[in-house]
């Protein structure tokens, strides 16, 4: 639950920044990002997600840390886990 | 300094700690906690509390919200999905194995009970959605880094008119905890690392109460190696100037004001419980979250008669003085042997970001090299 896990935006799924596609490693998921409202989001910018909402807008220098520190830290499986999990529509 | 070749950035650590030795003294002695369970794991997962000189010392804070929670909350939501056969009780992963007064969510599934593992708020009330004739319970757990989540959750179920989901808010927060501790008598520690995740809601400026009041630096810290050693070095520098500052390593993530929109919808959904009870450290005032009343609507703890659960704690267990960083996991007598991931006793030991847990994995990961 604490884990905060790398995505990049694929497609924004509606006019009211509710949602967006995003690519979490190579698996794509709905994500909420609407706490990013007023941050201008576009494709293909990364952000990091906590249980199926996007928190924060990230470079993608950020992003490679990120998915490399979870993959050291051997919690890249369960991050991944988590993001195939969402269940929400 | 065997391992440092290890790490992305070799050369930066390398560069680090050899200053941190330069300005550490024999006669040094520095207490640092680290808040967050996150970067617990991290320190031991590295092995940063060993690459640093051994005049700092590490304690392990109060930052991961499962261990925080009291026996019997869990307990109490459980129960109500043990009498109404109507009632799904849904958690995130790390609350599922949280050990309460007949065993864990997964003791109560296995009896029956419908427990079900989500990932997200949402996930929760998609499942609500899906099943009208049934009355969902969401667990909601965290602090400042997931309660905007369940706050927006609130929000969506009140825009979908959705009337079968409730929720049982367990959210707490950061900054009273740390005055909490701060108030302890005996309290031992010098400085703190404060939390990468919820920092990125709260924004850098609420820590100014720890700085200012309290007169014990902050460095707000990202979780790679070198981030901690910077961080670590930060500290160090303003304990040896007499400096007390909120300082703001994790730029990069954290903005001092914090994410504005999810503070708004926070408020917007939340109110300040007067006092809530914390595993080990007692009654906390203004320390955790409800819905406001406007959403009584989706509060559980409105819809149903929640019977209040008090578990004895095991008298020999030391959760609360490990929080308090009055001694370490291994001096508590339950630690590995009565205690342990596998059957845990404490709360510290369920989550793998339990202070506990991880130097339980920690010791035995090395042994068995
Ligand atoms: S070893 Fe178990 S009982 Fe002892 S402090 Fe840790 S979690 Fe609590």
């Amino acid at each position: 639950m604490c884990l905060a896990i790398p995505g990049k935006i694929v497609e924004l799924l509606d006019d009211d920044y509710q949602y967006a596609m995003i690519d979490v490693s190579g698996v794509k998921r709905k994500v909420n990002v609407s706490l990013l409202k007023n941050e201008g989001l576009k494709e293909n910018d990364w952000v990091l997600i906590h249980v199926g909402f996007a928190m924060n807008k990230i470079s993608e220098k950020e992003a490679t840390e990120q998915l490399e520190l979870l993959k050291a830290i051997g919690e890249q499986e369960e991050a991944m886990e988590e993001v195939k999990g969402y269940q929400f529509e | 300094m065997k391992f440092i070749d290890e790490f992305r950035n070799p050369e930066l650590i390398r560069k680090t700690l050899e200053e941190l030795e330069k300005i550490v003294e024999p006669d040094d002695h520095f207490r640092i906690m680290e808040v967050c369970g996150g970067h617990t794991y991290a320190i031991f997962h590295f092995g940063l509390h060993e690459l640093v000189p051994k005049n700092i010392e590490f304690i392990h804070g109060p930052g991961c919200p499962v261990c925080v929670l009291p026996p019997g909350r869990v307990d109490e939501a459980l129960s109500l999905a043990e009498k109404h056969e109507d009632v799904i009780f849904t958690a995130f992963g790390d609350v599922m194995r949280v050990p309460g007064k007949n065993g864990s969510p997964l003791t109560y599934k296995a009896m029956g009970v419908d427990v079900r593992m989500i990932y997200s708020p949402l996930d929760a009330l998609d499942i609500a959605i899906k099943n009208p004739d049934k009355k969902v319970l969401l667990f909601a757990i965290g602090f400042e880094t997931t309660a905007p989540s369940t706050a927006l959750t609130v929000l969506r179920a009140k825009e979908l008119d959705v009337d079968n989901f409730f929720v049982y808010s367990n959210h707490v927060k950061i900054i009273p905890v740390l005055e909490s501790i701060l108030a302890q008598p005996g309290m031992k520690v010098d400085g703190f690392i404060g939390p990468g995740h919820a920092s990125v809601v709260i924004g850098a400026e609420p820590y100014n109460i720890v700085a200012e009041k309290y007169k014990k630096p902050v460095v707000i810290s990202g979780f790679e190696p070198l981030d901690l050693l910077q961080s670590i070095l930060m500290l160090i520098k303003q304990l040896k100037n007499g400096e007390t500052k909120v300082e703001n390593q994790y730029k990069r993530a954290v903005a001092d004001e914090g994410n504005v929109r999810a503070l708004q919808v926070m408020d917007q959904v939340f109110e300040d419980r007067t006092i809530f009870e914390w595993r080990g450290l007692g009654g906390i005032h203004n320390s955790a979250l409800k819905l406001r009343p406007e959403f009584a609507k989706w509060d559980a703890e409105v819809h149903f008669n929640i019977e209040k659960i008090n578990i004895e704690e095991n008298k020999e267990a030391r959760c609360g003085d490990v929080l308090k960083g009055i001694i370490k996991p291994n001096q508590c007598k339950l630690f590995g042997k009565v205690c342990t991931p596998e059957n845990p006793v404490g709360a510290l030991m369920v989550s793998s970001e339990g202070a506990c847990a991880t130097y339980y994995n920690h010791m035995f990961s090395t042994m068995s090299q």
